[in-house]
């Protein structure tokens, strides 16, 4: 298939594997931002064809993984609402709450739908003016453009039964977050291209300047991401800090700008907690206020709910890169993605659900 | 925005969903869920060893001769679907079912579970389907049943189908018969009836040409069987759950390893695509007209050819090899030469967010 074979030839994934075991001298640890890309390391296993000297550290990029725990039960306290359409990713239903997922929600009588946009939630509020429908609006500066462009598109429809629940997250904050944190380890980044193909890269030019780490902007394929890694080693050993990028088809410096114009009108940074990290300040979108009006927290009264999150998983320390899945006490036996534990273990784009699907606890 | 102090990082985790107190979507997805359902519910309830081989069918004997016995519901939506609907489905489904079990189909059952409201248009439609599925095998339906439920409490059609066949002498099917050093064929592209359906699904119409891959692959089996006799040693139709829960199953109950090549596995374009587009994994989507076989290494490329030679092979592919390591897990190369685990299916695939 054109655009995917090329990027997943074995020939050129050994050129790749050959050149970094060649510029690699000492050991380095790099942290692959994105849960997409973490995914595709384990399932095509290029974690095992690295050199020992090279740790990778999987990133809290993960929307459904960093989202809070309080928000997951204030998804669930609304779906459960008889005049709700709950819309969401499919991600999202099976992810823990306090004491039930929406899957579960959805088995007893909640009407809770997969979407595959937002604006097929504004659709479905279109076709069901006698109901509320909220949708679910989760994920990295990827996802905000098309949640704005329903919110916008709610408001020049006139629409007063569409809501959205917003948990958006941004990863520039996430990464000074991880920089500045005591005892970080990660040496340097690859950034995650599809977060870069909407943004662009401008705004880690002075994360990489200010902690003196190199950020190599980064795509999905296999192919992509040994050049990334091989990238991100040969700034580190010839000691340069900068932004490169690799993902040159996808990615500009300036990125998506009339995307960006629609996200600046209808969105505005907020503090945000991260579930199993903490508060990280202006790490979030949130509605503007003149968009108030959709915003689903207040229209249905959950903005007072609070959730306490348990300490019987390493989450926090996964996500943060502290930790390798298999390193916790509960990873593969009281944690499953059956059962999970964590959010890790249950999203697709989750560290834990890849060493548990991909066998890296064996 | 503060950047100077460092984030205070507590380390929460959310309070474990220990057991699920109502039946999930999940459950019926062939997967871990479906698998846990059976092995703790039904297998302790209903327990004998017929049922206990867990095989696509229950193989009884009678007599002198080894009767197959299988049976499958379905419940598809839409009810009509590119490449087919639910009567042609219904008559598939289950004869391959029997098939798996080496067996030739003598006759079918048909149970209709309706729905109040339904045209009477659409079941002529559905009947006459199953008709010629049915006659296209060259078996009867020779008995069934009828219900309506109340409209709301049904989708349309269920339909339950049973089928009864008969075991050739000499032929021994069995998914413990699968031992080190045999060989993993299957008879083409996989994914396809997965993909199809879910094209027409509601909320996720992509245009495409696909059309559902399903087919009784009766005549093929009894073709292999021809050919490789007891050299074939494991059929299995992997639909719900796809080819990694189909072969998950078989290394866990023969207790033997398998190995799978990722770029030998056949899968066409449309489907690597939408599969892509839509974040699946498309070793779990499911099949309708596909065969997973296991032979002796010695018989496998007599085997190969045979399917190659059927109307329903012409993209058959060895795909990978039974070891002895890693007993009851699945491994795939990749390709880009990395190695990894196939696990089972755990819950609904679900299309992700970014």
């Amino acid at each position: 298939m054109r655009f995917v074979d090329e990027y997943r030839n074995e020939a050129d994934a050994q050129k790749f594997v050959q050149a970094i075991r060649q510029v690699v001298t000492r050991p380095w640890t790099i942290m692959e931002i994105c849960g997409g890309q973490t995914h595709t390391l384990i399932r095509t296993g290029i974690d095992q064809l690295l050199p020992p000297e090279v740790t990778l550290i999987h990133g809290p990029g993960c929307p459904v993984c960093v989202t809070p725990l309080e928000l997951i039960d204030k998804a669930i306290a609304i779906a459960r609402r008889p005049e709700v359409i709950f819309a969401s990713f499919g991600d999202m239903l099976r992810v823990p709450g306090s004491e039930t997922d929406l899957l579960s929600v959805k088995a007893q009588g909640g009407d809770v739908r997969i979407v595959y946009s937002p604006l097929d939630a504004v659709k479905l509020a279109q076709k069901h003016p006698d109901r509320q429908v909220v949708f679910f609006a989760v994920g990295f500066e990827t996802t905000a453009p098309a949640n704005a462009m329903a919110v916008w598109q709610a408001r020049q429809l006139g629409l007063t039964n569409f809501s959205i629940l917003c948990s958006h997250v941004l990863v520039p904050p996430a990464i000074e977050a991880i920089l500045s944190a005591p005892n970080n380890q990660v040496q340097g980044f690859l950034a995650a291209g599809h977060v870069c193909t909407v943004m662009g890269y401008w705004q880690y030019e002075p994360i990489a300047e200010k902690y003196r780490v190199p950020i190599v902007v980064t795509g999905f394929e296999p192919l992509d991401l040994l050049q990334g890694v091989y990238m991100a080693l040969k700034a580190l050993e010839e000691g340069r800090y900068q932004v490169e990028n690799q993902y040159v088809r996808s990615v500009s410096r300036e990125g998506n700008v009339p995307a960006q114009r629609l996200v600046g009108q209808v969105f505005q940074a907020c503090d945000r907690q991260w579930r199993g990290i903490g508060l990280i300040p202006g790490s979030g979108y949130g509605l503007r206020p003149e968009f108030a009006a959709f915003d689903a927290e207040q229209r249905f009264d959950v903005a007072g709910l609070t959730a306490q999150e348990s300490a019987l998983c390493i989450a926090g320390e996964i996500l943060q890169g502290r930790k390798k899945p298999h390193e916790c006490p509960a990873f593969g036996s009281q944690c499953t993605p059956e059962h999970p534990l964590g959010a890790p273990m249950v999203s697709s784009e989750g560290a834990c659900a890849a060493y548990y699907r991909y066998g890296r606890a064996q | 925005m503060n950047q100077e102090s460092p984030v205070d990082f507590s380390l929460q985790c959310p309070i474990p969903i220990s057991d699920y107190p109502t039946v999930l979507l999940a459950h019926g997805g062939g997967g871990r869920l479906t698998q846990m359902l059976i092995e703790r519910m039904f297998l302790p309830a209903f327990h004998n060893p017929t049922l206990e081989s867990l095989h696509d069918g229950a193989v009884l004997e009678v007599g002198d001769a080894r009767l197959a016995f299988s049976t499958d519901s379905f419940v598809v939506s839409p009810l009509f679907f590119p490449g087919g609907d639910i009567g042609s489905l219904a008559v598939h489904g289950t004869v391959n079912d029997l098939a798996m079990c080496g067996a030739r189909p003598l006759a079918l059952s048909a149970g209709f579970i309706l729905e109040e409201g339904l045209p009477m248009e659409d079941l002529w439609r559905v009947v006459q389907s199953m008709q010629e599925a049915a006659q296209t095998v060259g078996m009867s339906v020779v008995t069934g049943d009828t219900k309506v439920v109340d409209r709301g409490k049904g989708d349309g059609i269920f339909i339950n189908t049973t089928c009864l066949g008969l075991i050739p002498a000499g032929v021994h099917v069995s998914p413990r018969r699968a031992r080190p050093g045999d060989v993993v064929l299957i008879n083409g592209a996989i994914a396809v009836h997965g993909i199809a359906i879910m094209s027409v699904r509601e909320g996720l119409e992509f245009e495409t040409s696909l059309q559902s891959d399903s087919a009784p692959l009766h005549d093929l089996v009894a073709r292999l069987l021809d050919v490789a006799g007891e050299g074939v040693h494991v059929l299995r139709d992997p639909t719900r759950g796809g080819l990694a829960s189909a072969l998950n199953e078989i290394a866990a109950q023969a207790g033997v390893g398998i190995r799978l090549e990722e770029a030998r596995i056949p899968i066409g374009e449309e489907v690597r695509g939408a599969c892509e587009i839509l974040g699946l994994d498309p070793l779990y989507v499911a099949n309708e007209g596909k065969c997973l076989v296991i032979v002796a290494r010695e018989m496998a490329e007599t085997v190969l050819a045979a399917m190659q030679d059927h109307p329903l092979g012409g993209e058959a592919a060895i795909i990978g090899e039974v070891v002895a390591e890693h007993p009851g897990k699945v491994f795939l190369r990749s390709r880009i030469g990395g190695v990894r685990v196939v696990d089972m299916l755990s819950g609904e695939q679900l299309p992700r967010i970014c």
